[in-house]
């Protein structure tokens, strides 16, 4: 196995990390207008994904980092290509990281009104674009050696918005179950209980994903060759059916698992058909950008590797040990102290 | 694409040097928080502790726009500079990567922990929490210098494959050049720190409002500025070495001088007068001054902006202002900063006091500074946008539309222009307010 395929699946784990992790948060944020009914919610809401959203939304600057050191030519195409989409996302990652800081730092009712529908609104648009940004990868960027030649409304084709709408929607389900795991009583209940409903959704547009992708993609081909593959949107299924299984017997936190697995796999999903592309081209398949004619040189490879092997576990170490301090459920009294603070 | 380059390079400025409002504060006052919190934890006054606190809000909200305007100038590299990013990506690429990997992830998860964990965790692990983000910061500058010191200054890499690929990981991180502007810039964010919170203590010293809190955040901030600022110019002036060794045009273009000349003197006033290739005038010349900075040697040749070619100088009135202009607000901060340290001693800390009028008015001082200073840095590298090897104009995607980068422009400058209202107004809110009643505890 040469290192620009160590790349590809250090690539593709990078990227899934950074789902399943700010999956959560981003979902919890779209939801805390419609779940935060009072201030004492919203509050609880905020404390939920306080301590960890920082630290999540750095995997996606790590595999935009990882992509430049390991692919420069992916993601120079990918940046300039998705030029508008992606300006769209920084503004609304910008908008998000400074809600929650000035929003805890002002007063009155207005100000906190505004940074909670920026929390909201930012949310909102980061995970819809990063599932559109990726829909249009699965299908082929209208790419050659001249560049891109598409523009911003035509990433929003059928399938793009198809899978910034599973990606959303399984977010959604992600961030409810998360709230409904750190809080008790009635904000509780009432995150399941939405969970179960957005799952009725996501499931619908996880089904016709699954049915759409082999006609409106060309990730069918590995799984053709490798029959063993189809394990993997398999999984990504019964992984969505565990989801409200465990939550209809209220085990919320073997449902957060399983939502979990279910971003996982659905990236997964994606990622075992694109290989060995990273950006496949419409146009021309030989244009597409691929693990060995994008790769950064095997110099440059090795280097990366070895600090990925330091780091990524020392980073995973320090992140769980974080999540561990603040496994507890949140109580009523204890968000209502960082307000004041 | 003349066009594209144009806006790409504006908005890359702009992007820049908003991120670069917050990122000397964070790099600075850190680790005065860090250094109040192990006080507290040391001799358990709550003083202490009031003071992390008081100074750890005003670096949350800074910090925050810090990090997010940040993300924006990863992006652009692949969003407007495409063309530069897969021709040096293979050796560029690596320390951005690195910094997100090694110290993004530990401010980033750290900050939170010390947010949030006041009551979860031990007085000495809560105390640890913000060290970590303070390394974190500083480990941060480090590669993002070195990959700007790599475009000063390019080493380790070979051109193969059309492109600039990585040779010698050794010499990308033990780039001398690198190494220099993170000591400077570091330095530099100790200063803005220790400015700061001198000034926003002074204020509240001419109210007479929690004296003893201030007095000592005075104190221990003029040590730290004062320290700081004789590393910002041992640092500054042996990057003037590295520069007039490695980048003469820029070294001209900063002092404005024209002919090659052994010997060069000095010139305390000058304007340049880039038509007729002169000064229009020059007052008070140290002999042998200019040869002393640039290589350390009074008889050593400086070479003129006449000898090399118009078309590979860079902007000279920027260069040469900013420069200039840098080194004069350095030289008065290394003054004020001796100055507050000796009343601070003397326990002259005083309402009344003209000095501390006078602080709380030159807290925009080291930012002033220090944006001059990468105007020096970036514009004295033009036309390189990597020196020597790739033209700025050569860098810029090749499948950008002028107007949607127009379009970008107008988007940045409208979100950072409220941002930095927001930011002004919170930081402005929160210092005058001063600390939590004693007692006050969250």
């Amino acid at each position: 196995m040469t290192f620009a395929v160590i790349w590809f699946i250090l690539w593709g784990v990078l990227w899934t990390a950074y789902f399943i992790l700010d999956g959560f948060d981003l979902g919890a944020g779209m939801l805390y207008p419609f779940l935060g009914k009072s201030e004492a919610d919203r509050a609880l809401i905020r404390r939920s994904v306080g301590p960890f959203w920082d630290g999540n939304e750095v995997w996606l600057l790590t595999a935009g980092g990882a992509t430049f050191a390991a692919f420069p030519a992916v993601y120079a195409t990918m940046f300039s290509s998705l030029y508008t989409a992606l300006l769209l996302v920084l503004l609304a990652l910008i908008l998000r990281g400074v809600s929650l800081e000035f929003r805890a730092k002002g007063e009155g009712t207005a100000w906190r009104k505004t940074w909670d529908a920026g929390f909201a609104v930012g949310s909102l648009i980061q995970a819809l674009l990063l599932g559109v940004a990726f829909g249009n990868i699965f299908r082929g960027l209208p790419i050659d050696p001249a560049g891109f030649h598409g523009t911003l409304s035509s990433l929003l084709n059928p399938y793009g918005l198809l899978t910034g709408l599973l990606f959303l929607s399984l977010f959604l389900v992600h961030g409810a179950l998360w709230v409904a795991l750190k809080t008790e009583g009635d904000l509780a209940g009432r995150a399941k209980a939405l969970a179960g409903r957005i799952w009725l959704a996501a499931a619908l547009l996880a089904v016709v994903f699954f049915i759409v992708t082999p006609f409106a993609t060309p990730l069918l081909a590995n799984y053709l060759v490798q029959p063993w593959w189809f394990a993997v949107p398999a999984l990504a299924l019964l992984a969505l059916v565990l989801v409200q299984s465990y939550a209809g017997r209220g085990r919320v936190g073997r449902a957060f698992a399983a939502s979990a697995a279910t971003i996982g796999l659905v990236t997964a999903t994606g990622l075992v058909g694109l290989y060995p592309s990273l950006l496949p081209s419409r146009l021309d398949p030989s244009s597409s950008l691929t693990v060995f004619n994008a790769s950064s040189s095997p110099a440059t490879l090795k280097i990366m590797t070895v600090v990925a092997l330091i780091f990524v576990p020392l980073v995973i170490g320090y992140q769980v040990w974080v999540y561990r301090v603040f496994r507890a459920k949140i109580s009523a009294r204890e968000a209502e102290a960082d307000v004041l603070y | 694409m003349d066009a594209v380059v144009g806006l790409s390079r504006l908005q890359f400025a702009l992007t820049a040097m908003f991120h670069f409002i917050f990122v000397p504060l964070t790099l600075g006052l850190v680790w005065l928080v860090a250094w109040w919190e192990w006080k507290f934890v040391r001799t358990g006054d709550e003083k202490f502790l009031r003071m992390a606190r008081f100074w750890g809000k005003l670096f949350l909200v800074n910090f925050a726009l810090g990090v997010v305007t940040g993300i924006a100038l990863e992006f652009q590299f692949g969003m407007n500079w495409a063309e530069y990013a897969k021709y040096v990506g293979d050796i560029f690429g690596a320390p951005l990567a690195i910094e997100a990997t090694a110290a993004f992830f530990l401010e980033s998860t750290f900050i939170g922990l010390w947010i949030f964990g006041w009551k979860k965790l031990s007085p000495k692990v809560h105390a640890l929490s913000i060290s970590l983000v303070a390394f974190g910061t500083a480990l941060s500058a480090l590669w993002i210098c070195l990959a700007n010191g790599w475009m000063q200054h390019p080493v380790g890499y070979a051109l193969r494959n059309g492109r600039a690929e990585m040779t010698d990981f050794g010499a990308l991180v033990f780039n001398g050049t690198g190494w220099l502007i993170f000591a400077h810039t570091l330095a530099a964010g100790f200063l803005t720190g220790g400015f700061f919170v001198m000034g926003v203590s002074a204020f509240h010293l001419l109210r007479k409002n929690e004296v003893p809190l201030f007095k000592a955040s005075f104190r221990t901030a003029a040590a730290f500025a004062l320290l700081a600022s004789v590393l910002v110019i041992g640092t500054g002036d042996q990057q003037g070495v590295r520069v007039a060794k490695h980048q003469p045009a820029k070294f001209a273009a900063m002092e404005a001088q024209w002919e090659t000349q052994a010997g060069a003197p000095y010139t305390v006033f000058s304007w340049p007068d880039r038509k007729n290739e002169r000064n229009a005038f020059e007052v008070l010349k140290i002999p042998r001054g200019l040869s002393l900075m640039g290589f350390h040697s009074g008889s050593a040749v400086v070479k003129g902006l006449k000898d090399i070619p118009p078309e590979e100088r860079p902007p000279i009135l920027p260069t040469f202002l900013g420069f200039k202009l840098m080194v004069a607000s350095g030289l008065l901060m290394v003054l004020l900063a001796l100055v507050g340290w000796l009343k601070g001693k003397r326990g002259r800390l005083e309402a009344g006091s003209k000095y501390l009028r006078l602080m709380v008015w030159l807290i925009p001082l080291p930012y002033i500074a220090i944006q001059l200073g990468w105007v020096v840095t970036e514009l004295g590298r033009q036309p390189w946008l990597v020196q020597g090897l790739m033209k700025t104009t050569e860098g810029a995607s090749a499948s950008l539309a002028p107007s949607q980068v127009l379009f970008s422009l107008l988007m940045f400058t409208l979100v950072y222009g409220a941002l930095g209202v927001v930011d002004i107004y919170l930081m402005v809110k929160l210092s005058r307010k001063g600390p939590q009643p004693e007692g006050g505890r969250p």
